[in-house]
């Protein structure tokens, strides 16, 4: 279900390093707006830059899509990055700690994982990849899922 | 929220000299290229004023992803290459919280509540006086 909190839908692009300032300002916004208290916005934010920065480095450029979501009484904000780049053949070794294709750290896959409620990567090699997280203000409404 | 939009790509930050330190106060939110050209600035203004200390104060910064936590340590790292010691003062609960849960324990990383504290830190250690070696 979708609600309509001003300020919160929205599509943003993802091709330079100043379209990751843009993709942290819109998701401190909306989550600001869906009550979201000061850790959880800080630890979205923080999600949403490792996997922006991912979209641009190594999907070669993408977008951004934020989306309100309700459950019962629970607020929550969808992100969903998209790009059309070489994909990820192991998900399984993108996401331990520490693996980097590049000269990164390695640690924000795992890393956005850790700081959202649900997570989510489809990745098909030579097509593109997507990840989608949502994290919810307050409380999660059902049991946190497992991270696979 | 007071974000400065006007940095651009290779925009810098102002690096302040007091007495053999520096200091660099970091606002708002940061371009990917003005967090490596800070780094570039503070290694040529160590060696050109031959301080031996630098103090990174990063209250006003509302996230610390793995690139700029990357950034900050190697800014450690190579000061310390150059006979100087960093402390990052002023770091936010909610920002040291998110750290934790990123897996980015920035080993290495003098830290300090404040500026005020950094400098104290930093008068501690001044070589001569009871110097302890990071690490
Ligand atoms: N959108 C993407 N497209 C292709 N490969 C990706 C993408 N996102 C992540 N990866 C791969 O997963 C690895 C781990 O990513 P991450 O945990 O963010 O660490 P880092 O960015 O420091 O390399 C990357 O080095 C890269 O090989
Ligand atoms: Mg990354």
């Amino acid at each position: 279900m979708s609600g309509t909190v001003a300020g919160v839908e929205a599509r943003l692009p993802i091709r330079s390093d100043l379209d990751l300032v843009w993709v942290r300002q819109h998701v401190r916004q909306a989550a600001a707006a869906l009550g979201f208290g000061l850790v959880d916005q800080t630890k979205l934010v923080t999600a949403a830059s490792e996997l922006a920065r991912n979209t641009l480095v190594y999907g070669g450029g993408g977008e951004m899509a934020a989306e309100h979501v309700c459950d019962g009484r629970a607020q929550g904000l969808r992100l969903t990055f998209r790009d059309q780049g070489p994909g990820i053949a192991d998900p399984e070794r993108a996401l331990s700690d520490g693996y980097t294709s590049g000269g990164g750290l390695g640690l924000g896959l795992g890393g956005a994982r850790r700081l959202v409620h649900e997570f989510s990567l489809d990745s098909t090699p030579g097509v593109g990849t997507t990840v989608a997280v949502t994290s919810w203000a307050a409380r999660p409404p059902r049991q946190r899922e497992e991270p696979r | 929220m007071n974000h400065d939009l006007s940095l651009s790509g290779t925009a810098h930050v102002p690096v302040l000299r007091l007495g053999d330190v520096l200091l660099i106060t970091l606002q708002g939110d940061l371009h990917d290229g003005t967090a490596e050209q800070l780094q570039q600035d503070i290694a040529e203004q160590i060696v050109r004023n031959r301080v031996t200390g630098v103090v990174i104060d990063i209250s006003g910064v509302e996230i610390v992803d793995s690139f700029l936590g990357r950034v900050l340590a190697e800014i450690a790292a190579s000061s310390r290459l150059l006979a100087a010691r960093t402390v990052v003062a002023g770091m936010r609960p909610a920002v040291a919280i998110t750290l934790v849960e990123l897996g980015l324990s920035l080993p290495g990383l003098r830290t300090a509540l404040n500026t005020e504290a950094a400098l104290e830190l930093l008068a501690m250690t001044t070589p001569g006086g009871p110097r302890r070696e990071p690490r």
